[in-house]
């Protein structure tokens, strides 16, 4: 009787073991809260620096046209303005979600509803494969093929936001694609049956219920997309000129804001202005970043298939 | 079930802990005067490798670390007592942000800049007023200085470079520039001038080959010479500074690369001018004395 009253009073040892594995997922997710939380408050610490103790008005900083933080500007303050870097940042983004968009439907389309099998044999392995190329490799082949293509094209230097579109694109391809392919996938398969039933063509089908069905979820691979064109530093760098200029025109040198830091950071010493408005500028992408994360959110949660 | 379970614990340690224990093993020894570690400019960089591996050599068991980041971060890096050396291409006073009382500059190498033009603009010389005004944008083609016909296409190096420093000093006497493209290494801007009509740039000498045209800026050549005599005057010291006087292996480090051995050597196969060939010396205002 003890014995049995005992033993159903202890924690038996599936409960204790159920314990143990909260506790460690626990502490993995405090760490990584943690992590995040210690990036934004550096970042922000740093990128506010400009602002608190160098006295730079955020509205000069965020609409100024001229970039050279070592020289004094005409109202004796340093001249930090990042309007340039957030057009080009801006525009570049845009730019290779509007031309990766309608190449990632019609593949995520083919490789899904139109030849299935043919399909996930040969695309899918593709565009797995394009996820896996290092970006610098992007940046390489976008120097020596993709600017000298648009120079003689169009001219001016080759240098600029063409450029820039035109090896983004390849880089948020294959993520807009996969992503987009996933959605098709889980659209319920009696919406096709029943679309078929009624006597709609196959294009129909396609067109009018299963993109329609999956739009949240294309919207959603689409602002991915755009973050990871936002964010990525090196290829860009690499055929977008660097030039702090406004873009006259698509061909015309220009910058990001991922372009100018990298190229900045080893040259300006910590603490220092120059510094601290590179600080800045990270600041400015982290909120652009959380910003996509947001819009992310708030499309998946309107856009659940009711 | 148990044993899996334990095999998996036990890997788990085995793996972090020769995580650990070989970070242990290759951790950085500065402290105990086994090596040093010196960061910063990059056009600096390939030398201190170069004399790093044979002070090595030459020293069982020390070891040079040697890292770039630029001038800025070298700069930044000594201030705080990170690293033993830090490199610069720039005096520390010139730098923003540095107190440079407390840093000792050594200069171990002089490096003479030069600008370089794409070959088919068919230049080969032009006068300090005319490198001006075509930086400044008030030329816009090379045909209004007597070239062919293309537009005329700036790069420039990283904002804060020490030879953009130095080119817009001694080139261009300080002249004010216009915003132009801008690239952070030296080969990717040579590479540039010579695939791009009507590009004009600036490296060190070391890096221009016979894939961009030199120019000469009025009528002086750009020769290791000329910079010796100051009569090529955008030149600049390469600065190895240290906080307070070096001392253990970085002293002995930064003789061994003022030594002659290194100096008639190493130094000159890499492109780099000798501090003991040079007939002038510059101080960091500018002035030139010439040395007896």
């Amino acid at each position: 009787m003890d014995k049995i009253k005992e033993k159903l009073q202890q924690t038996s040892q599936a409960t204790r073991s159920e314990r143990r594995g909260r506790f460690i997922s626990f502490l993995a997710l405090i760490l990584i809260l943690v992590v995040v939380i210690a990036i934004f408050w550096f970042v922000a610490a740093k990128g506010l620096a400009t602002f608190f103790q160098n006295h730079i008005n955020v509205w000069d900083f965020l609409s100024g046209k001229t970039w050279d933080p070592s020289v004094k500007g005409a109202n004796g303050k340093p001249e930090v303005g990042a309007l340039p870097m957030i057009v080009g940042s801006f525009l570049i983004t845009l730019l290779s979600a509007l031309v990766a968009t309608p190449f990632a439907i019609g593949t995520a389309v083919f490789m899904n509803e139109i030849a299935p099998r043919n399909g996930a044999k040969i695309l899918q392995p593709v565009t797995e494969l394009l996820v896996g190329i290092p970006s610098v490799v992007y940046g390489f082949i976008g120097l020596s093929v993709v600017v000298p293509f648009v120079r003689h094209v169009f001219g001016g230097s080759g240098f600029g936001i063409l450029s820039g579109t035109f090896v983004l694109f390849v880089m948020i391809l294959p993520t807009v694609t996969s992503m987009t392919a996933d959605t098709l996938k889980s659209v319920p398969r009696y919406y096709r049956e029943a679309s078929l039933a009624l006597g709609a063509t196959r294009w129909q089908t396609i067109h009018k219920v299963v993109l329609r069905a999956a739009t949240p979820g294309i919207l959603t691979a689409i602002v991915f997309g755009m973050a990871r064109a936002f964010g990525e530093a090196l290829a860009v760098q690499m055929v977008v000129g660097n030039a702090t200029l406004l873009p006259h025109n698509l061909v015309s040198p220009s910058s990001t804001l991922t372009s100018v830091l990298t190229e900045g950071i080893g040259n300006t010493v910590m603490g220092s202005l120059q510094n601290n408005a590179l600080w800045s500028l990270a600041l400015v992408l982290l909120t652009m970043s959380l910003f996509f994360n947001v819009i992310i959110r708030i499309i998946g949660r309107k856009g659940e298939l009711r | 079930m148990n044993k899996r379970r334990i095999a998996g614990v036990a890997l788990f340690l085995i793996a972090v802990g020769g995580l650990l224990g070989l970070g242990y093993q290759t951790r950085n020894r500065s402290s105990a005067g086994g090596s040093i570690t010196t960061v910063g400019s990059t056009a600096l960089q390939p030398l201190v490798e170069a004399a790093g591996e044979q002070f090595s050599g030459d020293h069982l068991g020390v070891f040079i670390n040697v890292q770039g980041g630029g001038s800025g971060t070298g700069l930044s890096q000594i201030q705080e007592g990170a690293v033993a050396i830090g490199n610069s291409d720039v005096f520390a006073e010139e730098q923003s942000g540095i107190h440079s009382h407390n840093l000792v500059d050594h200069r171990v190498a002089v490096v003479g800049i030069v600008p370089i033009i794409n070959k088919e603009v068919g230049l080969k010389t032009l006068t300090t007023a005319q490198l001006q005004k075509v930086f400044d944008g008030t030329y816009t083609n090379w045909r209004e200085l007597g070239g062919k016909n293309v537009p005329i296409t700036i790069v420039n190096r990283a904002q804060g470079s020490g030879t953009r420093a130095t080119f817009e000093k001694w080139a261009l006497r300080g002249h004010h520039v216009k915003t132009a493209q801008e690239q952070d290494s030296s080969g990717m801007v040579r590479s540039i001038v010579s695939t791009t009509p009507g590009a004009i740039s600036y490296v060190a000498f070391s890096y221009a080959n016979k894939t961009v045209q030199k120019v000469a800026i009025n009528g002086v050549t750009p020769t290791n010479q000329n910079v010796t005599s100051n009569k090529w005057q955008v030149w600049s010291y390469e600065h190895m500074y240290t906080n307070g006087r070096p001392k253990g292996v970085a002293k002995s480090f930064l003789n061994y690369i003022e030594s002659p051995k290194i100096q008639s050597t190493l130094v000159r196969q890499l492109g780099y001018i000798s501090i003991s060939q040079m007939h002038v010396e510059r101080d960091v205002k500018g002035r030139v004395t010439v040395i007896r």
